[in-house]
């Protein structure tokens, strides 16, 4: 059964990028794009990686990631968290609050392959 | 014929009267009953003493030499009385408040209480007032001679001496029965004020005889008078001048006349009843001077002693009765002044000769202990006997051979030396004691040997040769021609230069020098007392006085709160201007003023100090006024610096705030300029990767192709907006202006915000037939934005869109209402903010510049363009002015 992979992202294109190269790598995958209602989905899907924009309408990526930490039962999902906004205090904010892994964008494609395989493999 | 001893008889009967009244008069005072002794009349008539014998005789000799000049001698005191305001009221002042008991203790008390100054003046009174002295033992003499040739049988010398010895027995009995501290001497006073009536009514007896029993009426003696070479109108200027300021100054100075004008005032108030009363007694002493010595001149043989014309007209006209009766009048002239002259200068020989030098001798280690009382009154019972002796002395040298009024003159001059100093003293703050001290040496000096010593005549003092040629032939010093100046009165030219030079060097000395702080304390005591007696009240209140008052308030409470104060107390009493009675009510204002400002206690102490009750020099409280007023003053600055600081303070916090919250929103812009251009960039990056790899289908080429050119316009129009933007903010937009049709523009708008007809857009073009004057391609802008915006983002199904436009004023309103489901009221205030999102609607390509820069253009063609609530949709208000105008109004 292949590892399935929740992309959190408004941005239209730039989910259809993503989602074109984990498909070809070999992953499942699925999209949302509302921030407000993030959560649920992931409690339904209950991904293998989380792939979290910054930036959403609503609810922004902190809030979801923070929310989620504090849920037992999806609590332990790794976390790529990708964002436009690449200052240094944001990176540290994303680590504070429980971010497995920190992607600006833009970014090359295999680096994005690379760190969702690992995150999948070995959380820590 | 009258005989000698019905003459001495009648004297020493005269006396013994005297003796009595006096006793009476001190025995009423005691016993509190005195109140009319201290009547204004029995003021008046003891400055009768003024009018010594010289006056009661010499008068005429004086009118009978020199014709109407002698007036000046009563001119002088008429101005000073009449004038008693200007400098007496002040003396009195300072008399009862400084109890003042002499001339030479004003001036000493006045420059420090200095011993130097009070021995200096006194050593002048002394010396000036002997030949005076002696003057009334001549007449006393002379006068006896009158009625009989014999008296001199025993020489005149011994009619002078018992005369003497009489005087100085009767003023030691009533001159120095007490030692008052007013040195007051209510007996003596009435003693003094009968003599003064006698000799007033004497005089004008004998004149009545002359007019109306010798001349035969007025009119006979009116044409005398014009025949007379009296009336002859032979002064000079210089002569009249000189004489009236002289005997003003004498009146002042002299010894006598300060004790009866100062010293013996019980009442300011009586001040301005003798005010008018002295000059009309004058009046009446001078009234018939003038017929007695045109008459005497007429009738009496070549030679006659016109000195004597009061006496010896009535007696050879046989009116012996009349004859005596004038006598007696020259008698009280003489003794009245006698007494007088020797209590004042017995008072000043025993306090400033006698005490000072006794006290240094018995604290130099002598063993003498005792009552200084009776050393005082011992010491001015024998100065008493020492001045009548000095007096005796004099005419017994001068051999009575000087016309009396020269050496009335002579004294004059010589007290007229103490004048500077002391209206120096009672108004110029700057006077020094030691300015004082060597303008009297100097004056006295000048005096001495201009005046006292040729008086004696030549070789007695001064050799025939100094008095004509100078002190070892030098010209410029002739005692009658000081520096070549030759052709005046010896008198006139003796007063010019002792006052002149006296007064030159105590100027200068004094402007040299600079006052002890015993000086400056006296000196505020003298000069700053002013118009207590405004009111003519009887008594100094509270010896305190309002412009004192003000002058420490306002170093204390600065001059504005100072005036404000005394100004409206002075209102609350009805009275104008800055200076309030000092009443126990506004003296607790005030101190409770003050006390706001350096304390209770030393406000109490000031306001002590300056109400004279206690003895803390007004100096060092002055000084600790003007300490306090410097710390407060520099406290106050403090304040100010501190409250600038503080401002100052606010305005960096203000900046500093300002710029934090510039510097937030530059980071926060950055980091949204950062998502908007890095969004666009990720999808090209990424999709140029997966465009690399091999093996994708034609259709997911060309599409990704396109998603990569429509990403990168993405960026180009974010670039060309973020550029556009600033050019707006910074106002450095160039206008286009052009006038155009707004339909025109709106057409524009909608080609090429909606180029393939998304949206179905509802327009009255009628109503769009309106004429502006503007930047179109600007205002196209706008409404491309407007209209863009709700092509993407309005969510009716089908999308319209309702644009209608109406004049309003000097502006055209276009309104743009969609049928979506609008904006939320909180995204209402941000969506013209840059970046502002509202919606998760939002599409690829908005940047969400496009409303911040629509507010920016709107701004700059001088309108605007809101949000629109209540209209179901997203409504956007556009409104334009038809007519730009630079100014933007």
């Amino acid at each position: 059964m292949a590892r399935h992979v929740l992309l959190v992202e408004d941005e239209a294109n730039i989910v259809e990028a993503i989602r074109f190269i984990l498909l070809r790598d070999g992953w499942s995958v699925s999209t949302h794009s509302n921030g407000a209602t993030a959560l649920d989905t992931i409690r339904s899907v209950k991904p293998d990686v989380i792939v979290l924009d910054v930036m959403l309408p609503n609810k922004s990526g902190f809030d979801i990631l923070q929310d989620l930490r504090a849920d037992p039962a999806i609590g332990n999902t790794p976390v790529l968290m990708l964002t436009a906004r690449g200052q240094k205090k944001d990176r540290d904010t994303a680590m504070a609050f429980g971010a497995n892994h920190f992607m600006t964008k833009p970014f090359s494609n295999s680096d994005v392959i690379d760190v969702i395989t690992r995150l999948c493999d070995d959380p820590t | 014929m009258i005989s000698l001893d019905l003459l001495i008889g009648l004297s020493v009967l005269y006396v013994i009267f005297l003796f009595v009244v006096a006793f009476l008069a001190e025995r009423a005072a005691q016993r509190g009953r005195g109140a009319w002794l201290r009547s204004p009349l029995i003021y008046t008539l003891s400055l009768s003493i003024y009018c010594t014998a010289w006056t009661f005789y010499g008068a005429v000799g004086f009118a009978a030499r020199s014709g109407l000049e002698f007036l000046t001698i009563y001119l002088g005191p008429t101005g000073v009385m009449i004038g008693w305001w200007l400098v007496l009221r002040k003396l009195v002042q300072i008399g009862r408040a400084e109890r003042i008991t002499s001339i030479a203790d004003l001036i000493s008390s006045r420059f420090g209480k200095s011993t130097l100054l009070g021995g200096i003046v006194t050593a002048l009174a002394v010396i000036g007032t002997t030949p005076y002295i002696a003057l009334q033992l001549q007449s006393v003499t002379l006068s006896l001679e009158v009625f009989n040739e014999n008296a001199s049988a025993n020489g005149p010398a011994s009619i002078a001496f018992w005369v003497a010895v009489g005087l100085a027995v009767f003023t030691i009995i009533f001159g120095t029965r007490n030692l008052d501290v007013n040195e007051r001497h209510s007996g003596v006073v009435m003693a003094i004020a009968v003599e003064a009536i006698v000799k007033l009514v004497a005089l004008l007896a004998v004149g009545a005889f002359v007019v109306w029993g010798v001349a035969g009426g007025v009119g006979n003696v009116l044409n005398s008078i014009d025949a007379s070479p009296i009336a002859r109108w032979e002064v000079s200027n210089a002569r009249w001048l000189g004489l009236t300021f002289l005997s003003a100054a004498a009146f002042l100075c002299l010894p006598r006349m300060f004790q009866v004008l100062v010293v013996e005032n019980s009442d300011e108030r009586h001040l301005a009843v003798a005010g008018w009363a002295f000059p009309l007694y004058l009046l009446a002493m001078s009234l018939f001077v003038v017929p007695i010595a045109v008459i005497g001149l007429e009738l009496m043989p070549a030679g006659s002693n016109p000195d004597l014309f009061v006496l010896t007209i009535p007696l050879a006209f046989g009116q012996e009765g009349l004859a005596m009766f004038a006598f007696l009048g020259g008698f009280s002239s003489a003794t009245s002044m006698v007494i007088v002259a020797a209590i004042a200068l017995s008072t000043m020989v025993s306090n400033h000769l006698v005490t000072p030098i006794w006290i240094r001798a018995t604290e130099s280690g002598a063993s003498v202990s005792g009552d200084i009382r009776s050393v005082v009154l011992l010491s001015r019972r024998v100065s008493i006997a020492v001045v009548l002796g000095l007096g005796y002395l004099y005419y017994w040298l001068s051999g009575g051979g000087t016309a009396l009024a020269a050496i009335g003159l002579i004294s004059f001059t010589g007290m007229a030396q103490v004048l500077p100093a002391m209206l120096g003293g009672l108004f110029w703050r700057n006077a020094t004691g030691i300015g004082a001290a060597f303008g009297l040496l100097v004056g006295f000096t000048v005096w001495l040997y201009s005046l006292f010593l040729p008086s004696f005549g030549p070789d007695v003092m001064l050799s025939s040769d100094v008095i004509e040629n100078g002190p070892w032939g030098i010209g410029w010093l002739r005692p009658q021609a000081l520096f070549g100046v030759t052709g005046l009165d010896p008198v006139i030219h003796a007063v010019f230069w002792s006052i002149a030079l006296n007064a030159f060097v105590f100027v200068v000395g004094s402007l040299l020098t600079s006052p002890t702080p015993m000086e400056r304390l006296q000196m505020m005591q003298y000069v700053g007392v002013t118009d207590l007696g405004r009111q003519a009240r009887g008594r100094v209140e509270s010896g305190a006085d309002s412009e004192d008052l003000l002058i420490m308030a306002q170093r204390i409470l600065g001059p504005e709160e100072a005036q404000f104060l005394f100004r409206s107390a002075a209102a609350g009493q009805g009275l104008t201007g800055y200076l309030p009675e000092p009443t126990a009510e506004f003296l607790e204002q005030l101190e409770r003023s003050l006390a706001g400002s350096v304390g209770s206690a030393t406000a109490n102490a000031m306001l002590t100090q300056m109400l004279g009750q206690s003895n803390v020099s007004v100096e060092d409280l002055l000084a600790v006024a003007d300490e306090t007023a410097q710390i407060m003053e520099y406290s106050s600055q403090l304040e100010l610096q501190s409250a600038e600081l503080t401002k100052t303070a606010q305005q960096l916090k203000d900046a500093n705030d300002k710029l934090m919250q510039l510097s937030h929103q530059k980071d926060a812009f950055l980091s949204q300029i950062s998502h908007e251009l890095r969004t666009p960039m990720t999808s090209i990056r990424a999709f140029s990767e997966i465009l690399q790899t091999a093996g994708l289908s034609a259709h997911d080429q060309t599409r990704y192709a396109s998603i990569i050119l429509e990403e990168s316009q993405r960026l180009t129009r974010l670039l060309d907006d973020l550029l556009d933007l600033s050019v707006l903010e910074n106002g450095q937009v160039q206008l286009d202006l052009s006038h155009v049709q707004l339909g025109d523009i709106l057409n524009r708008a909608v080609d090429a915000a909606d180029p393939e007809g998304q949206l179905k857009i509802k327009r009255r073009k009628s109503a769009e037939d309106k004429h502006l004057m503007t930047d179109a391609g600007r205002l196209a802008q706008v409404f491309i934005n407007l209209i863009s915006n709700a092509r993407k983002y309005c969510d009716g199904d089908p999308k319209e869109l309702t644009i209608r436009t109406r004049n309003q004023g000097d502006f055209v309103v276009i309104d743009f209402v969609d049928n979506g489901t609008g904006i939320s009221r909180a995204d209402q205030s941000v969506i013209f903010e840059k970046f502002a999102r509202v919606s998760d609607q939002q599409k690829a390509g908005s940047a969400g510049l496009g409303l911040a820069i629509c507010k920016e253009v709107m701004a700059n063609l001088g309108g605007t363009v809101a949000y629109l609530p209540g209209q179901g949709g997203a409504a956007f208000r556009v409104a334009v002015p038809k007519e730009y105008q630079a100014t933007g109004g």
